[in-house]
């Protein structure tokens, strides 16, 4: 059975492999083609099987989350999963690329998250504070693209500043490290009452148009589509960011020191250097996509950062294959879509993720559409282990 | 061959997903036309129904289905149809439920949220949408102080309940008062509330974290207090042991805790551990409460109704109230939700300008610890 | 901060800390022998102690226990708890690493799949003691443990008392046995690892797998080896917390599990001794901290120390050294 599995398995790989390589091969024109007719795919997913006039395509409908009963809204996990795509993307360039396991990469996001709960929301101690301290009326509140800036700037320095010390770590220590990092911002979030409104959370969090308010034409308070289109716009931008960075010196040189540091280092690529930098990156893009999370749902509280968040996006990377943007991002669908589309198994949703991942991982450690470097990096491992059966 | 292999695999599944998800389609479709009657309609339930904390939630959704059933059975032509959604207590799912609830215009009422959390995030999203919240256990304070006009709640807030318990501590000559919470937004609420209550009494506190399971430094800062009460505000998962090692310690001062210890699991989890410890909870003994409610729910259920299980029902009353009187619209509903007056299971119901039930109408009762079981000891003045 | 508190009962508070320390020294062994030899972080392991306490608790309300046992008794049911708690915990390990980590060591699998791999079988087991078991062993167990994910007490085995008092420090017998023989079990540990023919196949294969196999020694064998002897010292930590604390839940592993480990490289992962110095450090780091701000901020005072000393100290306090360790 088992020996079944793996050979339909590698016959899957095989078509994906030769789909990638026809695609390659397409002509600029037909590739141009196929870029708008997914962008548009990609913009309409709110009105999959529920066209605007009230319309229902039978098949397509039942894929939306609210065919079911109590089922939550299509465009609300549409937004969830945008977000995790961006989680995925992130982290992927700290695990994937990089090759460093950062098991507290929600940290980042609850930072990015707080930042535009604290500096954005009138609510906030730490706005309440600024305008007592400058005299600004009780409105006031710092503007939501200025926000943006400060979470990003503010989860990159974070992300420098766990890095310097702990980057010069194996690999496993930096594994304990950081998810005792992940918790540490938790704790603080919920403990230091007087900065974050401790437990009780921040609600008022704004968004482009503003405090939340029924008025806003856009961004308003039932209608959940302009958000999705807004992440998904961010996530659009950052896959050309980082296909790109990828592409470049800074790219090479990840791959260099993830497959082999000290190689690295002979060859001039400084690897703390670069290692340090896709730490600053990935914490960036977490904290991109937690500011995102905390404006969409207006309200954060710390229990809603807590370590099992981050167990979910490494098995997004790894479980969609580490190191390819599509895989990571058909992981972190997947892990956001089917618990909200079959809800009645709610109870054992995590029984379920334990079990994918150990079967993923023991089955195809490459993940399900891997990364085609990574996929031979394995291979190689394994021949190596068939040809030297004492290894360990 | 191996392809085909793979292809009739994936038709295989794609196909049996087709078919399970139209059977689940089906189902949604037959209900969905129930609310067109004459009398009746549709409202929504939403809390956390699963995960970590269900055991706490479960009881308000069993009470608000006994409700709406026992409803259906007497009112043949006015069909009441109750859906729920399970948020895990998580603000961030409950927040896209509130965008389907709003946006679909056959529900006419809310019950819910049952955690602070998730009722602050929705809170704005049904006040849009003109929908009513009846919330069965959001206890936090200052979730009627922020000038919302759709949200009620049928339980008293924790200051109502902290000054329960102060005056009990105090009608106890209680001298020297710890109090310890697990920094939650219910413990630390309810802990600080009774501070500000009880002054000069606390004489030094300590907070714990969530999953924390060794106590020793609370435990040997509780000792050179030399406190005579222990105030514990939170829930089970840490007061059983918290309780269990104080004991084995040798600490001797009476261990007091709010409406999360009222669970059987704290007695048995601590293991003796908890005997004679006071639990206070804005909910009748079971022989108090009106009418058959304990005992249909124990009948249905197999189990008493637990912390929330009267509120639930209440809940659901208001709602089936407004039907019964032929209000078929948001807008009806949520002026007669604002206008009700009644006896409830749990406590008279009337809500004040804010949304708070007139605090004179709460009943706060203390409750002992005997054995594994709960017993009624005497219903607590307010403050 | 409270350091009146502290200070005036200092050495209350170090009693209390390495009382503490020791059952994460223990739990630390099983991740610092896995790792010594296979370089892999068990993220499993603290659910092989959950499942020890749930062994020790089907026992013990299986045997009908009472609260305070006459001594005779209670000397009988610590033994066979820790028998039970022994070959539950040691099996499971066993079984985690037959069905899990050898097929992904066939493939000589990068660290993070077996990482992956380890914390997805944790996950499954915290659901499966949270959820599955109540379901099907509801009838048979405590009322509490039907409830999923429900927090389920303990008879107390032995009364806590206070066995004599130097200065203002009281130590009392339970704190004494735990400690007594947290360390004894480690002696016993090292002995076994350091002097026996064994143990020093274990010691060859950590230090040089390749040549420890020319040499003859079984590989296979030592590795199963690792896991059951982390086991059984997880099942012993697992005897010693029911006794202490008398409580489990599906989900005390992981906070446990996550303290073993920082336990465990605070002495320098790979390191027997490493694994005893760092667990009574974190407990005793732990308890100061608390005393001096508040138990909520005991978490983050752990990991801060953790990153301080691995910052002055890459590879732990006393550097990772299975292989060599000091005969």
């Amino acid at each position: 059975m088992i020996d079944k599995i793996r050979s339909a398995d590698r016959r899957r790989v095989g078509f994906l492999t030769s789909v990638s390589d026809r695609w390659q091969a397409l002509p600029k024109w037909q590739k141009a083609i196929g870029v708008v007719a997914l962008l548009v795919f990609v913009y309409s997913l709110p009105y999959l099987g529920k066209l605007p006039g009230g319309l229902m395509i039978p098949g397509l409908n039942n894929l939306r989350t609210d065919s079911i009963d109590g089922g939550n809204n299509w465009a609300g996990v549409l937004f969830v999963c945008a977000i995790y795509v961006l989680v995925a993307i992130g982290l992927n360039v700290v695990v994937g690329l990089a090759g460093l396991l950062d098991l507290g990469y929600i940290g980042f996001f609850a930072i990015g998250a707080y930042s535009v709960a604290l500096f954005g929301s009138v609510n906030s101690p730490v706005v309440k504070w600024i305008q007592q301290e400058f005299n600004l009326p009780p409105t006031w509140a710092v503007t939501w693209g200025i926000c943006l800036l400060i979470a990003i700037v503010l989860t990159m320095i974070s992300g420098v500043l766990l890095g310097w010390p702990t980057l010069r770590l194996r690999g496993d220590y930096l594994a304990i490290v950081t998810l005792g990092f992940g918790e540490i911002i938790r704790i603080v979030a919920r403990n230091a009452t007087g900065v974050t409104n401790g437990p009780v959370g921040i609600s008022a969090i704004p968004g482009p148009e503003g405090p939340p308010s029924a008025d806003n034409k856009v961004f308003g308070l039932i209608d959940a589509k302009p958000w999705y289109w807004l992440a998904i716009t961010f996530v659009l931008l950052i896959v050309i960011l980082v296909r790109r960075l990828e592409h470049s010196r800074v790219g090479r040189a990840w791959l260099a020191v993830r497959e082999d540091e000290d190689a690295a280092a002979v060859m001039g690529v400084y690897p703390f250097k670069f290692k340090l930098w896709a730490f600053a990156m990935g914490a960036a893009l977490g904290g991109l996509a937690g500011f995102l999370f905390g404006s969409r749902n207006a309200f954060i509280d710390p229990t809603q950062f807590n370590a099992n968040l981050s167990i979910l996006f490494v098995a997004m990377v790894v479980v969609g294959g580490s190191g390819n943007m599509i895989g990571v991002s058909l992981g972190a669908v997947l892990l956001a879509y089917l618990p909200e589309r079959f809800r009645d198994f709610a109870d054992y949703r995590w029984l379920a993720f334990g079990l994918a991942m150990v079967l993923v991982m023991i089955l195809r450690p490459q993940g399900l559409i891997p990364s085609r470097r990574r996929a031979r990096e394995l291979k190689d491992r394994a021949a190596e282990a068939e040809e030297a059966p004492a290894h360990v | 061959m191996r392809r085909s292999y793979v292809r009739a695999l994936g038709t295989v599944a794609l196909a049996a997903t087709l078919v399970v998800a139209a059977g689940c389609q089906d189902s949604g479709g037959s209900e969905g036309g129930t609310a067109s009657g004459d009398c009746g309609g549709k409202i929504a339930i939403f809390g956390a129904f699963t995960g970590d904390n269900a055991g706490l939630v479960i009881p308000s959704l069993n009470g608000a289905k006994l409700a709406v059933e026992q409803f259906n059975a007497a009112n043949a032509d006015c069909k009441v149809t109750m859906q729920e959604f399970d948020t895990q207590g998580d603000p961030a799912v409950a927040t896209p439920f509130a965008n389907q609830i709003a946006g679909d215009n056959s529900f006419l009422g809310v019950i819910g949220g049952h955690f602070s959390g998730e009722s602050d995030a929705t809170m704005p999203i049904y006040q849009a949408a003109g929908l009513a919240m009846v919330s069965p256990s959001a206890t936090r304070t200052d979730l009627t102080q922020k000038g919302n006009t759709s949200f009620y709640r049928v339980v008293g807030n924790d200051s109502t309940q902290a000054g329960a318990v102060a005056s009990y501590l105090k009608t106890q000559n209680a001298a020297k008062v710890f109090m310890v919470d697990d920094a939650s937004a219910y413990g630390a609420g309810i802990t600080d509330e009774l501070g500000k209550q009880l002054g000069p009494l606390v004489v030094n506190k300590d907070k714990i974290q969530e999953r924390q399971t060794q106590f020793d430094a609370t435990v040997s800062k509780i000792k050179s207090s030399q406190a005579d009460f222990v105030f514990y505000g939170g829930y089970t998962r840490e007061a059983a042991p918290l309780v269990k090692q104080m004991r084995a310690a040798g600490v001797q001062a009476k261990f007091v805790g709010p409406d999360g210890l009222y669970d059987t699991a704290f007695p048995s989890g601590a293991s003796g551990g908890a005997e004679g410890a006071i639990i206070t909870c804005p909910c009748l003994p079971a022989d108090k409460a009106g009418g058959t409610f304990s005992a249909d729910y124990q009948k249905k259920f197999g189990i008493p109704p637990g912390s929330y299980g009267a509120e639930g029902f209440d809940g659901a009353t208001i709602y089936l109230d407004a039907f019964k009187a032929g209000k078929k619209s948001r807008a009806d509903i949520l002026a007669f939700v604002k206008s009700y007056d009644k006896q409830g299971v749990s406590k008279y119901i009337k809500f004040d300008s804010k949304g708070d039930v007139d605090p004179t109408k709460v009943v706060i009762w203390a409750y002992q610890i005997k054995g594994n079981a709960i017993e009624a000891l005497q219903e607590l003045k307010l403050s | 901060m409270h350091f009146d508190e502290l200070i005036g009962h200092l050495g209350q508070h170090t009693v209390d800390g390495l009382s503490k320390g020791a059952i994460y020294a223990l739990i630390a062994l099983g991740y610092t022998l896995v790792y010594g030899v296979l370089r892999l972080i068990n993220f499993a392991h603290s659910e092989v102690f959950m499942v020890g306490t749930f062994s020790v608790l089907i026992l013990w309300t299986q045997l009908g226990v009472q609260n305070n046992p006459p001594i005779g008794q209670a000397i009988l049911f610590l033994v066979l708890g820790l028998v039970v708690a022994a070959v539950a915990s040691g099996g499971t390990a066993l079984a985690l690493e037959r069905i899990a980590y050898r097929p992904l060591r066939r493939k000589n699998a990068p660290p993070l799949i077996f990482l992956i791999t380890a914390i997805g079988l944790s996950l499954v087991f915290v659901e499966l003691f949270g959820q599955v078991l109540p379901k099907l062993l509801g009838g048979v167990l405590p009322e509490a443990f039907g409830r999923p994910r429900q927090i389920v007490g303990m008879p107390t085995i032995i009364q806590q008392e206070t066995l004599f008092t130097v200065g203002n420090t009281a130590i009392t017998n339970i704190q004494l046995i735990v400690f007594v023989s947290a360390v004894a079990m480690m002696a016993l540990l090292d002995w076994f690892i350091n002097r026996t023919r064994y143990g020093r196949g274990v010691r060859a294969v950590a230090q040089n797998p390749e040549t420890a196999a020319l040499m003859g020694v079984n590989q296979e064998r030592v590795i199963m080896l690792i896991f059951v002897l982390g086991g059984i010292m997880a099942g012993a930590a697992a005897l010693l917390w029911s006794m202490r604390f008398g409580f489990t839940q599906n989900s005390i592993g992981f906070v446990l599990g996550l303290k073993a480990f920082t336990a465990a490289v605070l002495g320098g992962i790979g390191n027997l001794r490493g694994a005893l110095l760092g667990g009574l450090f974190l407990g005793i780091v732990e308890v100061y901290g608390a005393t001096l701000f508040a138990s909520n901020w005991e978490d983050v005072i752990a990991f801060v120390v953790l990153i301080v000393v691995l910052m002055f100290r890459p590879t732990g306090l006393l550097g990772e050294s299975l292989g060599r360790a000091r005969a």
